[in-house]
């Protein structure tokens, strides 16, 4: 029972997400309940306008659900004020987001080290080292974000979403912004933090390439979880989309 | 495109307001003070007017208004009939006119306060050259008796006396405190009375009370018969006049009046339009910088409408169109204000007693055009820049990420900046040796320049300023600290000339205080070096009392030597040179006073003057220089200069003989009388013993050293406190304009607070980030500021070293301005920094 529950770094039960109301009502989470594992890469994937984005800001305390419950490292997010979900994410929670990730004015150092030095806490500087060195940004830390290419700058994001050595980390799209190459870079160090710091990972992706670095892929449609795949290779996952697309389509005829 | 820039107009309905009421504030302070000064000199121009006959015979030399000595010289009733009989002459009514009277309340205390004077004559029943009766009763009746008295109804009302009650006086002569009984109120019939006491006696009762009871007059008003002229009038009256006296036409005298009184009219109104001036200045600044913010956030949008095929002219032309109906707008609102405004001042002053009819403050179309010219004008010239920059704006830029900043301009504009600043400093510092014209001036055109270049590179001065705040931020506060001192750096331009705003309030607060502070500590190394009497007994508004007083007071056991002073005004030449301010001093007062000799003398015989170096070096006067003084009713010295001092506060510029003065027909009065103890006797007790003495003069008063030189600081002081107060409205304008860019850039930096919000930034860490922007801002303005302020406090000082001896830093007061920085830095954040907290992270995220 106690391993279960140490096993899931995050939980989502019945979770509903509605906006808007009469006519133009969205309902943009539609009854999501899904375990996402501690020491798992979890990939999400589906159409656009599925609910991905909405999914993982519930989870991430950066949304309030309509109804159901949002738990992460078994705190349920409804009973938090907005000082102690700040908190909650500053320690628990890491972030990647497809663009924009970094403050400007600050170096790359303290862009990875903000959530900590916000948080009043000093790094731990073998993990700071480790993480730097498995991004490979050493010589790249003084810089300001408006000195470094866009792989840099994700993968800045990257290190600092790992740095506080949180719970779960949320990627939205992290990938969705760069070439190929750098793509890779990215999606091999993620895959890194799983294996080898049994990091959680939780990334939104349209792309069957980065989901088959996952060990786990979830596909929405319609704000519903409508299947999922262990160990997918690209080739799987291509299939699954081709058919989810295809279910649409009949769905539309 | 007008279509564009409307709808834009109203998208930014919130920064417009803002900036708005930048100007609002501005006009509202110009337009007030129009107002002010227009009900001002209405309310004056009514009393002069309502109050003047059709001519006057009074002494030669003498002004209504002026401040001409009263003279001892009278008309005889028989003089008057003789004008009475004059075919011309209609009706000629004998008046007398007193003076050291004042008016007590039931407390004992001056009605009236220090600011308008008490006037009292007698009831004459004259009339005004419009036919109408100068007073008219309002309750009671008219005095009769000599120990009855009328009141104007307003000083009857502050006084809190009605008709029946016995009113206490001060007396010019005589049993100095009196009591008269109230016997009827009377309204003015100028309307109001600006504040001044009217004390209304009985012929009799007037002659009884200033001139010893003789039966005569001190001037006579004459009503034209029907059909004469008031020229014709005046030619006749002056066939039989006696000697010493002139007669002059009503309107001469309504002339002569408003020339004096506008004089000093025209100092308010130029002291307060001065600082109107600043005020629009400042909000001037504000809409340079709120513009260009504006049109740098929307050089995407500029460009999209270049790219579409609109012409640079329509770009600018549509920015322009902005600020036109922000202007308008703006100036239309602050009409109104102004209004307002222009009681408030009316209400201010009638604190210091002057007291103007709320009646008389109405909008004139002078003041509107005017407010109109300048509130449109300063919107439009500011925006223009803006709006220039804005039409440069390439169409390429609609398809580029982001624009880079102008490095190279702003380098430019800092070395331009830098020779401009070289210049300032060669014309202020050419100022500290003797240039052509006025050393003072030159300063201040160094110091013009210097703010405003300063304004135009504070993005390069501030930087160190600014490094400093990041450094101590961060020390204090962490990283949301830091946070803040990198967004104050991080467009230099935009925090410089948010700064520039609030740099130029406390450049003048702080060049003020230094003047101040200068002034002060010159008038202590004086007091201390010339104040040499034990006591100086003297009025609180420096209006002469009574020698009754002084014979008192000579009289108090263990007063040593006592000397008596009376200023008084006199024209220098004949009777038509420039009027000027003089001593007169009895023979004791070189025993009391040890001046500082240039050359000659200080102790004076009859036929002798002494003068102070400035009025030496002015008139060409040495030792064995003789000059001439004329003084009301005709009478005229020709003393000769037997010394010369350095500037005193004890002497005047001319001050010649108290003996001489008795001589030429002037009414003796004092004006300050200085007391050395005599050998053993107790300070203390003499001082309570000299106390008494005054005690039942509520405007007269016993100095010690400290006594006066604590009474001259605190003139310096409310002088002082009275121009930080309208200074204040400057900084209030700035601040606005701190909340304004602030404003803006949260708006602009939304994802970026969202993305810091996401990762972990609290709320209460958000708003305090936007507030310790907020204080950089501030504490950048205040520091340049300051800095200006004492530099050229410091020059300005320098030049008037004659005046100013020594020079005083105001730094408790220094310290005092960067706390108060700091605090409207924190004001100015309140509401950024909530809208900041309150941004939905999801929706700051979002945004594309
Ligand atoms: N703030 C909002 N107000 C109204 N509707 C919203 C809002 N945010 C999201 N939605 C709607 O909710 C649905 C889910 O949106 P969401 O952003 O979660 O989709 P997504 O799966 O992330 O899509 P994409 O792959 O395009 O990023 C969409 O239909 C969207 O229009
Ligand atoms: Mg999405």
């Amino acid at each position: 029972m106690t391993d279960v529950e140490t096993a899931v770094a995050a939980s989502t039960v019945d979770l509903h997400k509605t906006y808007g109301s009469g006519d133009s009502e969205v309902r943009a989470l539609d009854g999501v309940t899904l375990d996402l594992h501690a020491g798992q890469f979890t990939a999400v994937m589906g159409p656009s306008g599925s609910g991905k984005s909405t999914l993982m800001h519930c989870l991430a305390a950066l949304n309030a659900p309509t109804s159901g419950k949002a738990v992460v490292d078994g705190v349920d997010l409804s009973t938090l004020n907005d000082t102690r979900l700040t908190t909650l994410r500053r320690e628990r929670i890491g972030f990647v987001f497809q663009a924009f990730n970094l403050i400007p004015t600050l170096t790359a150092r303290e862009n990875i080290l903000l959530p900590l030095s916000l948080a009043g806490r000093r790094p731990d500087e073998a993990w700071f080292d480790t993480v730097i060195d498995a991004v490979g940004l050493r010589d790249r830390l003084g810089h300001r974000p408006s000195e470094l290419s866009g792989g840099q700058q994700q993968r800045v994001a990257c290190a600092r979403a790992l740095v506080s050595k949180p719970r779960i980390v949320f990627a939205d799209e992290p990938t969705g912004n760069l070439d190929s190459t750098s793509s890779g870079e990215i999606l091999a160090f993620l895959r890194r933090s799983v294996d080898e710091f049994g990091q959680t990972v939780v990334m939104v992706t349209h792309d069957a390439v980065a989901a088959s670095y996952c060990d786990r892929v979830v596909f929405l449609a319609d704000g519903r979880v409508v299947d999922e795949l262990a160990d997918p290779d690209r080739e799987q996952v291509l299939e699954h989309m081709a058919a989810l697309q295809s279910a649409a389509m009949n769905l539309v005829d | 495109m007008l279509r564009l820039t409307l709808r834009n107009l109203l998208a930014r309905k919130v920064r417009l307001v803002m900036s708005a009421l930048a100007i609002v504030l501005g006009v509202a302070f110009l337009s007030g003070v129009l107002i002010f000064s227009h009900g001002l000199s209405n309310t004056f121009d009514n009393i002069i007017k309502g109050s003047t006959p059709d001519a006057v015979v009074r002494p030669i030399g003498t002004e209504s208004f002026g401040q001409s000595a009263p003279s001892t010289l009278t008309v005889t009733p028989a003089d008057v009939s003789r004008l009475a009989d004059l075919p011309e002459v209609a009706a000629a009514d004998g008046s007398v006119d007193g003076t050291g009277l004042f008016l007590l309340d039931g407390a004992g205390k001056l009605v009236g306060g220090q600011g308008a004077p008490t006037l009292a004559f007698n009831h004459a029943g004259s009339v005004n050259m419009l036919g109408e009766p100068i007073l008219e009763l309002r309750d009671g009746r008219w005095p009769e008796q000599p120990e009855e008295v009328l009141l104007d109804h307003n000083a009857a009302d502050r006084g809190g006396y009605h008709v029946g009650d016995q009113v206490r006086v001060i007396a010019p002569n005589g049993d100095l405190s009196r009591t008269l009984s109230l016997v009827g109120t009377a309204d003015f019939n100028g309307g109001g009375t600006a504040g001044a006491v009217l004390v209304i006696f009985s012929t009799p009762g007037a002659q009884q009370m200033f001139l010893g009871g003789r039966d005569a007059f001190t001037s006579v008003n004459l009503t034209a018969a029907d059909g004469v002229s008031q020229a014709r009038l005046v030619a006749a009256a002056k066939t039989v006049l006696p000697d010493g006296f002139t007669a002059v036409t009503g309107d001469t005298v309504v002339d002569q009046s408003q020339d004096a009184i506008g004089q000093f009219l025209g100092v308010i109104s130029t002291f307060l339009l001065v600082f109107a001036i600043i005020a629009v200045i400042v909000g001037g600044f504000i809409i340079v910088n709120t513009f260009s913010i504006l049109v740098a956030q929307r050089t995407r949008e500029l460009a999209l409408v270049r790219a579409l095929g609109a012409s640079r002219r329509q770009v600018t032309g549509s920015v322009l169109i902005e600020a036109l109906v922000t202007g308008l707008v703006a100036t239309t609102v602050g009409v109104a204000l102004g209004l307002a405004l222009a009681r408030g001042l009316a209400a201010l002053f009638r604190q210091f007693g002057l007291d103007i009819a709320a009646s008389s403050l109405t909008l004139t179309p002078r003041t509107i055009v005017l407010s109109y010219v300048v509130g449109v004008l300063v919107t439009l010239v500011a925006a223009y820049l803006p709006a220039r920059r804005a039409a440069k704006v390439p169409p390429v830029a609609a398809m580029r990420a982001d624009l880079v900043p102008k490095e190279r301009s702003l380098r430019r504009r800092t070395l331009i900046g830098a020779v401009v600043l070289l210049l300032g400093a060669a014309i202020a510092v050419a100022g500290l040796f003797d240039p052509p014209g006025n050393d003072a001036a030159w300063i201040g055109v160094g110091a013009v320049l210097w703010i405003l270049t300063v304004a135009a590179i504070s993005a390069a001065l501030g930087h160190p300023v600014l490094v400093v705040c990041r450094s101590v931020f961060r020390r204090l506060f962490g990283t949301p600290g830091q946070l803040a001192g990198e967004n104050a750096l991080r467009d230099p331009r935009r925090t410089g000339a948010t700064a520039s705003a609030l740099m130029i309030g406390l450049a003048l607060v702080s060049l003020i205080g230094v003047l101040a502070a200068s002034l002060n500590s010159s008038v202590d190394d004086l007091v201390d070096e010339q104040f040499n009497a034990d006591f100086v007994v003297q009025s609180v508004a420096f209006t002469p009392f009574s020698t009754g007083v002084g014979d008192k007071l000579e009289h108090v056991p263990g007063v040593g030597i006592m000397s008596r002073q009376q200023f008084l005004a006199a024209k220098l030449g004949g009777v038509d040179g420039s009027s000027t301010f003089i001593a007169a001093n009895d023979d004791r007062f070189s025993r009391i006073y040890d001046l500082d000799v240039r050359s000659g003398r200080t102790t004076l015989q009859p036929g002798e003057a002494f003068v102070s170096k400035d009025a030496a070096d002015k008139h060409h006067w040495r030792v064995g220089s003789r000059f001439t003084l004329s003084f009301p009713g005709g009478g005229t010295l020709t003393p000769t200069v037997v010394g010369v001092i350095e500037p005193s506060q004890v002497a005047g510029q001319i001050n010649i003989s108290l003996d001489d003065l008795e001589s030429v027909g002037v009414q003796r009065q004092d004006s300050s009388v200085s007391i050395r103890l005599a050998q053993g006797a107790d300070a203390a007790t003499v001082q309570r013993a000299l106390a008494k003495v005054v005690e039942p003069l509520p405007i007269v008063n016993v100095q010690d050293k400290d006594d006066f030189r604590d009474s001259v600081r605190g003139q310096v002081n409310q002088l002082l406190y009275m121009i930080y107060g309208l200074l204040a409205l400057a900084i209030v304008i700035a601040v606005i304009g701190i909340v304004n860019t602030l404003g803006l850039s949260v708006l602009e930096r939304t994802r970026e607070l969202g993305l810091l919000r996401a990762i972990g930034l609290t709320r209460r860490q958000l708003r305090r980030m936007v507030t310790l922007e907020s204080v950089a801002i501030a504490v950048l303005g205040a520091v340049l500021g300051m800095v200006l302020g004492l530099v050229f406090g410091v020059l300005l000082r320098q030049a008037l070293s004659d005046d100013l001896t020594s020079l005083g830093l105001p730094l408790g007061q220094l310290v005092v301005f960067l706390v108060i920085a700091v605090v409207v830095g924190v004001l100015a954040a309140v509401i950024p920094a909530v809208r900041a907290s309150r941004l939905d992270v999801l929706r700051a995220i979002a945004t594309e």
